[in-house]
């Protein structure tokens, strides 16, 4: 006998389904990985506007009189460096320095902050949070059952969402976030996103997300808005050079490592898990590095590829795609440190040297 | 889906014409659609020897590797190049324009254990 763990469905998994997507089991959920094709979703993204089901997500809660100086000792960041209704991108890290998740923290004030999580991490953050925490003064709620998550992206979503918000767009700026109504459903409203557009992640609760979706799909039409899976969110991403743990970012990489040292304020006051240690790296000097490359040559760097230098070894690829905007191989690797300004690198593609420039991300630039 | 009845197929989802001592390869519309947006294929040289069930080639899309698995033994006679400029046609058109290899068949023998029409489609039924 056996048993069979089942996957989580997302608010919007039966309006996937009646979409044609292509569901796939990705961190404990079946998600869509896509629903007309990659290329075409990427590029629908990158010239008008997409939505996206990211209910998957986790958000865990901290608030009390003792949130602030909780939430300081977790995150690399600062949490000073932004108001009220704002956001901030950091790390949260091991003693060692190791990353356990990247989140965005959404400061609702001094007392209360909203973290969302990655899907993948958010058990494992909660039990961080928990082990951490202090034993009074600070409430830790998961309320990742609480939330269903939609993405609007793509240059044309502050037209779309303005047609339902009860807020004009432009009042929220680019990682912000207000509470917000959508034709009358309550939301928390961020302008953030993962695919280097502007765009918003709307939080609602998971009975009223069918419901706006559909509202947004209709707002869209004359955008030609379209849903957009995974495949493309990673794409999308990529083209951007922004991290994706499991892949930048591991219990075995650091930050600095990943090059994510302006999300970690190695002098923040009253200090954080893992600041001793990412000092040390500092101080010793960081040994390997992340780089981001573009092919010359043909072929598709895949994670887990070899990158060399004059035929010797040097690092490793972390994600690698066919760029739909560049129509290029392009990717991301973890290279020695004396190799990090090389010029060009070769990645070993099934016995093959294939040669790639290196490329300081974004890779994609926005037409002005 | 399409499954044409005058080719022959493989589990690993390739189809295959034989006309005379040529085989034609491709792969069938069920592997590209499950493939979706293909955007790389690598192809063997003209007079290079290609196994039955080994890998000849890879084809990938955005999202993934796989490899090209020979349904026959022999010599590669001609090699469609226009696929390795535009990938797209194995999506659009993988029973025509986006064929792969043309192989001169080394032992007619192997022929024998490929999959009719009827059956791939059958297999693949299973395999959803």
């Amino acid at each position: 006998m056996h048993t069979i763990l089942e996957d989580k469905k997302t608010p919007l998994y039966e309006i996937h389904k009646a979409l044609g997507a292509r569901l796939v089991s990705f961190a404990g959920w079946q998600m869509p990985v896509l629903y007309s094709g990659v290329i075409e979703e990427h590029l629908a993204v990158r010239s008008s506007v997409g939505l996206f089901d990211v209910s998957h997500m986790g958000e865990i809660e901290v608030s009390g009189k003792g949130a602030h100086r909780f939430v300081q000792r977790l995150i690399t960041n600062d949490v000073d460096r932004v108001v009220d209704g704002q956001c901030l991108y950091a790390l949260l890290c091991y003693p060692d320095g190791g990353v356990v998740d990247d989140v965005i923290v959404y400061r609702y004030n001094k007392d209360r902050f909203l973290f969302c999580v990655n899907a993948s991490n958010a058990a494992k953050v909660r039990e961080w949070f928990a082990s951490n925490a202090p034993t009074t003064g600070v409430l830790i709620e998961d309320r990742s059952n609480d939330y269903a998550q939609l993405a609007l992206q793509g240059r044309a979503s502050a037209k779309v969402i303005e047609r339902l918000m009860d807020v004009n767009p432009s009042e929220i700026k680019p990682f912000h976030f207000m509470l917000a109504e959508l034709d009358g459903i309550e939301a928390i409203v961020s302008r953030t996103g993962y695919t280097g557009e502007d765009g918003f992640e709307i939080y609602v609760e998971p009975s009223e997300a069918a419901h706006l979706w559909q509202l947004l799909m209709d707002a869209g039409k004359d955008a030609n808005i379209k849903p957009i899976g995974l495949g493309a969110r990673d794409t999308l991403r990529l083209e951007m050079g922004y991290s994706l743990y499991g892949h930048e970012l591991s219990e075995k990489i650091t930050p600095l490592e990943a090059g994510l040292d302006k999300y970690v304020r190695l002098g923040k006051e009253g200090g954080f898990i893992g600041q001793e240690a990412l000092l040390k790296q500092t101080e010793a000097g960081v040994s390997r590095r992340l780089i981001g490359f573009k092919m010359i040559d043909n072929g598709i760097p895949r994670q887990d590829y070899e990158i060399a230098v004059n035929g010797a070894p040097v690092g490793v690829v972390t994600s690698g795609t066919m760029s739909p905007s560049l129509k290029r191989g392009l990717g991301m690797g973890l290279v020695a440190s004396a190799f990090k300004d090389a010029v060009n690198v070769d990645l070993m593609i099934r016995g093959r040297i294939a040669k790639a420039e290196v490329v300081r991300p974004p890779f994609y630039k926005k037409p002005s | 889906m399409d499954f044409p009845k005058d080719l022959k197929y493989t589990k690993e989802h390739e189809w295959i014409k034989v006309e005379g001592n040529t085989a034609t390869i491709g792969i069938t519309d069920y592997a590209q659609d499950s493939l979706g947006d293909v955007v790389y294929v690598e192809l063997p040289q003209e007079g290079q020897a290609v196994t039955k069930h080994e890998a000849f080639g890879v084809v990938e899309s955005v999202k993934a590797v796989s490899d090209l698995y020979s349904p026959v033994s022999g010599s590669v006679s001609e090699v469609n190049d226009a696929i390795i400029d535009s990938p797209e046609a194995i999506n659009e058109d993988p029973y025509g324009d986006a064929w792969m290899i043309k192989v001169d068949v080394s032992n007619k023998a192997e022929l024998s254990d490929l999959l009719s029409a009827e059956d791939y489609q059958k297999f693949i039924e299973e395999e959803k």
